[in-house]
């Protein structure tokens, strides 16, 4: 019995850091702009896909790096391409633009590669590894996948906190016309917060890669998730979203226990609705400053 | 300068002029065909490789002169999986296109969703799809060229009872596919001796299927059997193992896709699952009555577009072909090939040996699906 609640818990785990390092793609770019990106899991889907035809012919690092790297360039590409011209948008011509965006490059990544289902190769062990800890097994690549987004996480929050141009992003988005008095190149901070929101997202597609497996219509799947745990979170709290994501994943496997596996995403939608009705600052945000928010 | 422009544009609007005024007479003497099928989307691994097996066997086709001398036209419209596409498809093509017959759509609710609509139009419709409902009870002009899933589920049981399996777990997406395949195990179960201790239904884009596994591993289960078309079939198999549940996975015949096998590597060994000869074709023994049939379009199919082939695929290959045996026996005459394929028996295809009648649209049995397994990635016949 206790075996079995923590094999769940497991399952819960891997669920989660999957919806946690999604979610932070989201807070990145709501952080210097205030728009929700809704392309963000095309830029998983991206990272994963890239880094699949480049381990074709480079060692598995170096794929994941230079895929993250070309991801982040088309980040910043989709950014001054459709997004950099536009005078004071509204936020929901920037939701439309985004959608729209995902859309285009769902369609290029099927014309690109097909419909195939392709995956990374399990960074340590193969596909059937598993780590025996007490008699409860997890395979290595959710802890991986673990390891990355926690580092991910704290680099970024370093970034954030402590260096000027993340000060900068941060001026950008507390409030970007105060930000460019002061000299901050915010249409540049802009198009960064893509770049970077691009990286992660990348990052997160390769790492999730052989767990999940990567197909051109794998991100809508895994943005919806990343979107709910971002705002059950908080908007823009990249450490809250990492919380949200575990207790999501937890209480989706739990369900899965004690009732049909019919009724998880539902569960995850409904946690969604009541957080929106309810506190749609977040669990982790603070509802003063979410009042404070233009919208 | 001028003059000359003027010149070329008079020369080019009398080329579109007299091409568009030879078309409708060149249309006359071929024969239109509609194909329903999804092309892209969640089920772009059926509708892919039967868009592309159609297009080459038309232009194959239509290179040898056509069929007693009419070329075929063929129009596919790609509904992504989405019934409501399906539909208006299916009306364009029958009201406005008029075409002689539609083969497709690829999957069982979007077929469902046309029987109707073909029936009523008196258009012959070739579904690629395998739900038993498809062609039971009979539509006079609504055929079906994949097996059915009752024949997929009574193969798995036969194994089962082989290996002295009797507990499974089942579990099945939330598709078409994977509904009609729970139904038909969870009614043919206990007369096969079968219990099913646990059956979970999971969402078709499921990426990690961890907590239902652990669920079926609380059980006790023999067996796991798994129903489903998505990308997830690879997945549980790999949560399977990881979470070391050391008994035999069973998959339906929508794991016939080397795709899968290849996705889920090192856990794909073993796994077992009916399928069509087709995709074993390079070690069926060559006195099989399939085998110069499904090495023939293997290697077309496999030299012309460098992937490896479906069962899918052979399907649009079936399909295509059991209408042009009954076109040439009887010509452009709608009512005339309808009772050709309904009479028409011992045709050899990719799926079996198809014997049609009056109350069997289908025309296949049990022995349309062969055992397999994976062997060092590859696909081969089980024990």
């Amino acid at each position: 019995m206790i075996e079995l609640f923590f094999q769940y818990l497991v399952a819960g785990l891997t669920y989660g850091t999957i919806y946690a390092i999604v979610g932070i793609g989201f807070n990145i770019i709501y952080n210097t702009t205030g728009i929700i990106n809704f392309a963000q899991g095309e830029f998983v889907m991206l990272g994963g896909m890239t880094a699949v035809s480049l381990h074709a012919f480079l060692p598995l690092p170096a794929a994941i790096a230079a895929a993250v790297a070309m991801t982040m360039v088309i980040g910043g590409l989709i950014e001054i391409i459709f997004i950099r011209w536009l005078e004071k948008p509204s936020v929901l011509r920037m939701v439309i633009i985004t959608i729209g965006i995902s859309i285009l490059t769902r369609e290029a990544a099927l014309h690109l590669w097909g419909e195939g289902v392709r995956a990374l190769p399990y960074f340590t062990g193969n596909e059937i590894t598993s780590l025996s800890l007490g008699g409860v097994r997890v395979s290595p690549q959710v802890l991986w996948a673990l390891g990355i987004s926690a580092v991910a996480v704290v680099l970024l929050n370093l970034f954030f906190k402590y260096t000027m141009l993340g000060r900068e992003m941060r001026a950008c988005a507390a409030n970007r016309d105060a930000a460019s008095l002061c000299g901050i190149p915010t249409r540049n901070m802009v198009t960064l917060s893509f770049v970077l929101s691009a990286g992660i997202g990348a990052l997160a597609g390769c790492v999730v890669s052989p767990i999940t497996q990567t197909q051109y219509s794998i991100g809508s799947g895994l943005a919806i998730k990343g979107f709910t745990v971002a705002i059950l979170g908080g908007l823009g709290n990249s450490m809250a979203a990492v919380a949200a994501g575990f207790i999501l994943g937890i209480l989706e496997s739990f369900s899965i226990w004690v009732m049909p596996t019919a009724y998880k995403d539902a569960i995850a939608i409904s946690i969604l609705l009541a957080m929106l009705f309810v506190r749609p600052s977040g669990l982790f945000g603070n509802r003063e400053a979410f009042r404070l928010k233009e919208f | 300068m001028e003059a000359t422009l003027v010149n070329i544009l008079v020369r080019i609007v009398s080329i579109v002029l007299a091409v568009s005024c030879a078309l409708p007479a060149f249309a006359g003497e071929s024969i239109k065909l509609g194909a329903i099928l999804a092309e892209t989307g969640p089920a772009s691994f059926l509708g892919a490789p039967e868009a592309k097996t159609l297009r080459m066997l038309v232009e194959d086709i239509n290179a040898k002169g056509g069929i007693n001398g009419k070329k075929i036209e063929l129009i596919i419209k790609d509904t992504g999986a989405d019934p409501q596409k399906a539909v208006s498809f299916a009306k364009q093509l029958i009201d406005e296109e008029k075409v002689f017959a539609i083969i497709g759509p690829s999957t069982s609710g979007e077929t469902m969703q046309i029987k109707n609509i073909a029936e009523e139009g008196k258009t012959i419709l070739l579904s690629c799809a395998a739900a038993e409902v498809i062609v039971n009870p009979i539509a006079r002009y609504v055929f079906k060229v994949a097996p059915s899933d009752r024949f997929a589920v009574e193969m798995i049981f036969h194994q089962m009872k082989k290996m002295g399996v009797t507990r499974i777990g089942l579990l099945s997406s939330n598709t078409g596919f994977g509904k009609a395949g729970k139904e038909q195990v969870e009614r043919l179960a206990s007369e096969h001796g079968i219990q099913i201790l646990v059956s979970e239904v999971y969402d078709k884009s499921a990426t990690d299927l961890t907590a239902e596994v652990t669920k079926l591993k609380a059980a006790h289960v023999q067996a796991v059997l798994n129903w489903s078309i998505e990308p997830a079939q690879a997945i549980v198999i790999k949560n399977v193992r990881q979470i070391g549940l050391a008994v035999p996975v069973f998959q339906s015949h929508g794991f016939a896709n080397i795709q899968y096998a290849k996705a889920a590597g090192a856990a794909a060994e073993g796994v077992l699952f009916p399928a069509s000869r087709l995709i074993v074709a390079d070690v069926l023994e060559s006195k099989h009555p399939q085998k110069s049939v499904v090495m023939g379009y293997k290697k077309a199919y496999e030299g012309k577009f460098k992937e490896d082939v479906s069962t899918f695929g052979g399907h649009g290959y079936d399909a295509l072909m059991i209408l042009v045996r009954a076109l040439k026996e009887k010509g452009a005459d709608r009512e005339k090939v309808r009772s050709a394929i309904e009479s028409m028996k011992g045709f050899i295809g990719t799926a079996g040996t198809f014997t049609f009648s009056s109350t069997d649209h289908n025309g296949l049995d049990i022995n349309a699906f062969a055992m397999l397994t994976v062997k060092n990635g590859k696909f081969a016949f089980a024990d």
